[in-house]
């Protein structure tokens, strides 16, 4: 009897897995039938793009500024025993703009982006307000996901350009202000030691992660059940959903890339 | 004109519109009567197409929209409106943008023609000068009223409405009540009202149906209705605690979806 309900609450939890994948798959599926099928609402867009990049600058200004700030600490004090200072740039550019700026960017966002699109969607789900768009001959995919998906495959790489040159500007000031290091020897170490490739990696995958926070954002709100508990639900199944996926496709994609761009 | 044919549908295995058959002529006003969650709404919702039956079909115009692609289900759509419990209004666009949607969204009108559209379906409800509000500034009646006068902007040809007077106060009600008279009068349209709301009934409807555990078990004029012998009927339109409905399903009182 236990091993029967051990194996139902695994078959359980699988199949609500693949019903999540199959119907994240058909929306993306809708979604960019939408994007490439039909003119793009420009100004929707802008909104969006407001709401998500631009509103989005000052939280990852300060997340940036604190991530640079500790890593150059970390690092420093590794490199101090080693007696390689000089590296400290180096490392800490490398590390931010391949790494740490695109997931800590992403992640940001699908808490505070993310988050408020499974709010809105719900509610307007709980509310009837998709029926209603239906009622009224207008695509909830392309009203609704179409402008976020866009905005936040847009506005990600963006983010995470500005969050790099913030976590380096951390990173600066502890070096020169603290570890006196010279101000010229920290600019040299970071820009000769950045390749475009490496800029260019760290960007590519921020363009999937606001897709998947998009697309996972959206799929939560459309599948809210159950009035203002169910949205809260979906609000923290999506944030948590998306935190996964962003990990995840990471992973896939620096390994993907290691042997692409070796 | 529409019919239902031998509608079926299960929510989670439990049936809950079982073999539903109606006719509505153009141009009549049906109400659909029924205790809350027996399925009101999902039949309402079935005949805009919202949902799939699990049998059956939905012939609006002669056209079985129960198998339509969504290209063609919205040329459907064109024709049908629904007033929403809620009233569904769009939260963040003003009262004029809920009013005038599909024409922004689809287009077919000039500016200029909109906003006179527009004021003119908001005159039909006796709303005026709101077009700039947000419907979080507007009373639970005012919200009633505007998602009807965005269902008739359109001028369509048919329009639902479900639980139209629900959850507002009882002048508010009979107001109703006396607008879906006169838009039936004025615009000729076919209209489909689910209400639990007795008085509205009687005084909206041309003829009155009864839900009942997944089908139709009465129909007629709102004077056959109230001159029914079927005891479940009878219980029902005199609002009893006591008869059949609560004695054979005591438990009865469960939202479907």
């Amino acid at each position: 009897m236990m091993f029967k309900d051990v194996f139902l609450k695994i078959g359980t939890k699988v199949l609500a897995m693949l019903y999540f994948f199959g119907g994240l798959a058909i929306l993306s599926g809708q979604a960019c039938r939408w994007v490439f099928l039909a003119p793009l609402k420009r100004g929707r867009i802008l909104e969006q793009a407001r709401k998500s990049g631009v509103d989005s600058l000052p939280i990852v200004a300060l997340i940036s500024l604190f991530i640079g700030v500790i890593f150059t600490f970390q690092i420093a004090y590794l490199m101090q025993r080693l007696g390689s200072e000089m590296y400290i740039a180096t490392i800490v550019a490398l590390s931010l703009v391949r790494e740490l700026g695109p997931v800590i960017t992403a992640l940001i966002v699908a808490g505070r982006v993310g988050a408020a699109i499974t709010a809105e969607i719900g509610s307007m789900q709980v509310t009837e307000q998709i029926d209603a768009l239906e009622t009224l001959s207008v695509s909830p995919v392309r009203y609704l996901v179409v402008p976020r998906l866009v905005a936040l495959a847009l506005m990600l790489p963006l983010l995470t350009l500005y969050a790099d040159i913030i976590g380096i500007f951390g990173g600066y000031l502890i070096c020169v202000y603290k570890l006196d290091i010279s101000s010229t020897i920290y600019m040299k170490m970071t820009f000769e030691s950045l390749l475009f490739k490496d800029l260019l990696t760290g960007l590519a995958k921020t363009v999937v992660f606001g897709m998947v926070i998009a697309l996972v954002s959206c799929y939560e709100g459309f599948n809210v059940q159950g009035g203002s508990v169910g949205v809260g639900k979906a609000t923290m199944k999506a944030v948590v959903t998306s935190f996964i996926l962003i990990i995840a496709t990471d992973c896939f994609f620096t390994a993907l890339f290691y042997f692409i761009f070796p | 004109m529409i019919e239902i044919r031998k509608l079926h549908k299960k929510f989670n295995g439990r049936k809950v519109l079982d073999g539903v058959n109606l006719k509505i002529p153009e141009g009549r006003t049906l109400v659909i009567i029924g205790r809350s969650g027996c399925g009101k709404s999902v039949l309402l919702k079935h005949i805009i197409g919202l949902l799939k039956p699990d049998s059956g079909g939905v012939f609006v115009d002669d056209v079985d929209i129960t198998g339509l692609k969504e290209e063609e289900l919205e040329r459907v759509r064109q024709k049908i409106e629904m007033v929403f419990q809620g009233g569904a209004l769009f939260d963040s666009l003003t009262v004029g943008e809920n009013v005038g949607f599909r024409y922004l969204e689809h287009g077919g009108m000039e500016k200029e023609a909109l906003d006179k559209r527009v004021s003119e379906s908001l005159a039909l409800v006796g709303l005026y000068y709101i077009e700039n509000m947000m419907p979080s500034e507007l009373s639970g009646g005012m919200k009633k009223r505007v998602a009807v006068a965005r269902a008739i902007c359109p001028r369509p040809r048919i329009i639902l409405y479900d639980e139209p007077t629900t959850g507002v106060d009882p002048i508010t009600a009979d107001s109703i009540n006396g607008l879906i008279r006169s838009l039936h009068d004025k615009l000729k349209v076919t209209s489909i009202v689910v209400t639990h709301d007795m008085k509205s009934a009687y005084s909206i409807a041309d003829r009155i149906a009864m839900l009942y555990e997944g089908k139709i078990i009465a129909e007629g004029t709102p004077s056959e209705i109230q001159h029914s012998t079927d005891p479940v009927v009878q219980q029902f339109i005199n609002g009893l605690s006591t008869g059949p409905i609560t004695d054979m399903n005591p438990v009865a009182h469960v939202r479907t979806k």
